[in-house]
């Protein structure tokens, strides 16, 4: 089966836009609800949180989501099965923390993320030399692409190594700010200024507090795309509709 | 065998720096620095010097005459509860406020459960005239007022850590979090041997004072040390220069909360199952979908879903016994403790103590505990349970 990013990586889009919510939020089934509107409303990739206990890299948005989508019953077995009926138009990843991947099995959830359509993987606490030494051989048999995250304390040797060892994106994060916090955005200019000067193989998606249209055009001045996550997740509580507060959302930004 | 780190952080299968990308500058900072600054002349004379003239120590070796009349056995106390602020916790912040001053922060955060590692870390914090920000779980900042206020007076910031089980675990996500939001200016002084590599280790390096002293005051060497486990840090100081004399035997001795069979309990070496938490692969209390499980003690130093790996690795290497003492147990022993010797323990330490009913002690054996914290901070605690109003 053909790794959808990859394949829309290849021709070098720009503006993409990656949506991220939390599986299991604001209701247990919501998950393919929220797809199917983000697909629709045309959004070029979709991020899926897998909600964790302990999410210590996250702000309160996201760890707040996470906690309600496990009251909720969330977990793995529960986000594949929901996957199962639905296959996805554009390229999917999931988010999650190394901790319930590895009870589940990691060769069991490689594979199973091929057969829903699941196309990369972000793994916020598995740090380069793990996923090289023990993930990197079970992820490239089931084609899943490993998104490595860089910040503005990352070092420029480092930002090579990461860019010599992706396949799908590298996640440009601020290290002044756990997600969704409330910094301005114009102080992530210059760090993306020179992450587009390093002229790197592997295109740039920011995650930099991104909330409205403006915020994600200038992020895309300097790369390749953005990801929204904590105000998408701002966006879906508290509705009546979350497939329209999807769709009046994604059309605000794009 | 060998007990110790090796290069890539891990004991045997558990350690390791299971790092957000975020955190990746300030762990390979202190990677590359912290045995060069530890092995330091400057460093080694200051440690040495406020550990004596600050700190108290050498702390005693007291040999418990009527505890040993009970129990037939030689017991001998290591008094770490008469170190300066009241536990061992205050022999790691010294450690590691040198390393942060060597390598130039500003800003110093911490998390804390019982509040003793607060309490040790805004003392060295005004010692030092750095600022310090201590993390504590809302629930434990209402249990233990008395190190809150010490904290206060000493001129910390407390803040409330108010998600999850809003305890020890929580108020280390909280300082973590912190951490990657200010990655230049601060230094995070982790409480226990746990996290990311190479926290366990500097922890236990800083620790082992206690075992080099207990060395040193034995005429040869005992046939126990006993000490409690939460994290483990006061364990591995009294451990970790035994490690390698087989004939000691090394006991930890865990929190079961109401007991093991029930699900209001922390014996997380009894009841856990290997997983990755604050950064490090060890032995954690987890549901069948990897989420950690809220855990339960009387005592909040022991309230923690972890372990320092290199417990982990003592117990799956068989080097040392780990135990598990109920929540009533350790009131009886505490109570015990303080009527047959003098001494109120923390409610940590208590747990300790109570395994001698349990060992199978001869009349030639001499015996260890780590006498980690003294009591003062529990006295809500044992007038309510023990009703002494």
């Amino acid at each position: 089966m053909k790794n959808k990013l990859t394949e829309l990586l290849k021709h070098k889009p720009q503006n993409l836009l990656n949506i991220f919510f939390t599986a299991g939020y604001p209701q247990l089934e919501d998950t393919t609800t929220l797809l199917t509107a983000l697909e629709n409303a045309k959004v070029d990739l979709v991020e899926i949180g897998i909600p964790f206990s302990d999410p210590l890299a996250d702000g309160p948005t996201i760890q707040e989501s996470s906690k309600i989508a496990l009251e909720n019953g969330m977990s793995i077995e529960k986000l594949f099965s929901q996957l199962e009926n639905h296959t996805p138009k554009v390229p999917v990843l999931l988010m999650g923390y190394l901790n319930p991947v590895m009870q589940y099995g990691l060769e069991k959830f490689c594979k199973k993320c091929q057969e829903v359509g699941v196309d990369g993987l972000i793994v916020p606490d598995l740090p380069m030399y793990i996923y090289q030494t023990e993930f990197k051989e079970v992820f490239e048999k089931y084609n899943i692409s490993n998104i490595f995250l860089v910040t503005p304390q990352t070092s420029e040797k480092r930002i090579r190594e990461i860019d010599d060892n992706s396949n799908g994106f590298i996640y440009a994060v601020s290290s002044a700010s756990t997600t969704g916090s409330k910094a301005d955005f114009s102080a992530a200019a210059d760090y993306l200024g020179k992450l587009k000067d390093m002229k790197l193989k592997t295109p740039i998606l920011t995650g930099f507090n991104i909330k409205n249209q403006q915020n994600f055009k200038d992020a895309c001045k300097y790369v390749d795309g953005a990801i929204i996550g904590s105000e998408f997740i701002r966006q879906i509580t508290d509705v009546d509709d979350i497939a329209k507060a999807t769709a009046n959302f994604v059309a605000s930004i794009k | 065998m060998s007990y110790q780190v090796n290069e890539q952080g891990f004991y045997g299968e558990f350690g390791g720096a299971f790092i957000p990308e975020l955190l990746y500058p300030n762990i390979e900072e202190l990677q590359e620095n912290y045995l060069a600054i530890e092995k330091s002349p400057e460093f080694q004379e200051e440690f040495h010097q406020l550990l004596k003239d600050y700190v108290g120590r050498p702390t005693p070796l007291f040999l418990a005459k009527r505890l040993s009349e009970k129990y037939g056995a030689q017991i001998w106390l290591k008094r770490e509860d008469l170190c300066h602020t009241g536990a061992h916790k205050v022999n790691n912040t010294i450690g590691q406020i040198l390393l942060a001053e060597k390598l130039g922060k500003k800003r110093i955060i911490a998390e804390t459960g019982a509040g003793q590692h607060g309490v040790a870390t805004a003392t060295v914090c005004a010692l030092k005239g750095l600022e310090c920000i201590v993390y504590m779980g809302e629930k434990d900042i209402e249990r233990q007022a008395p190190n809150v206020a010490r904290m206060k007076m000493l001129g910390a910031t407390v803040r409330p850590a108010t998600s999850g089980s809003k305890t020890l675990k929580d108020a280390t996500n909280e300082a973590m979090r912190d951490w990657i939001n200010n990655p230049e200016d601060t230094h995070y002084i982790i409480g226990s041997v746990v996290g990311p590599h190479p926290y366990p280790d500097m922890v236990a390096r800083y620790q082992s004072v206690i075992s080099q002293e207990i060395k040193k005051q034995m005429d040869g060497l005992p046939d126990y040390v006993i000490a409690c486990v939460g994290g483990g840090s006061n364990a591995m100081g009294a451990f970790y220069h035994f490690l390698d004399d087989k004939e000691v035997k090394l006991i930890g001795v865990e929190a079961a909360g109401l007991g093991v069979d029930t699900d209001k309990t922390a014996a997380t070496l009894t009841l856990g199952t290997p997983g990755v938490l604050h950064a490090s692969r060890s032995i954690m209390m987890q549901d069948k979908d990897g989420q950690v499980v809220e855990p339960h003690s009387i005592s909040a130093g022991l309230d923690y879903p972890g372990i320092g790996p290199a417990h982990a690795w003592l117990k799956v290497s068989d080097r040392a016994q780990y135990m598990a003492v109920t929540d009533a147990e350790a009131l009886e022993a505490a109570v015990e403790c303080s009527r047959l010797e003098g001494i109120i323990p923390a409610l940590e330490t208590a747990h300790a103590f109570s395994v001698l009913k349990d060992l199978d002690l001869k009349p030639t054996d001499r015996v260890v505990i780590n006498l980690s914290g003294r009591g003062d901070k529990d006295m809500n605690t044992y007038m309510e349970e023990l009703n002494l109003l």
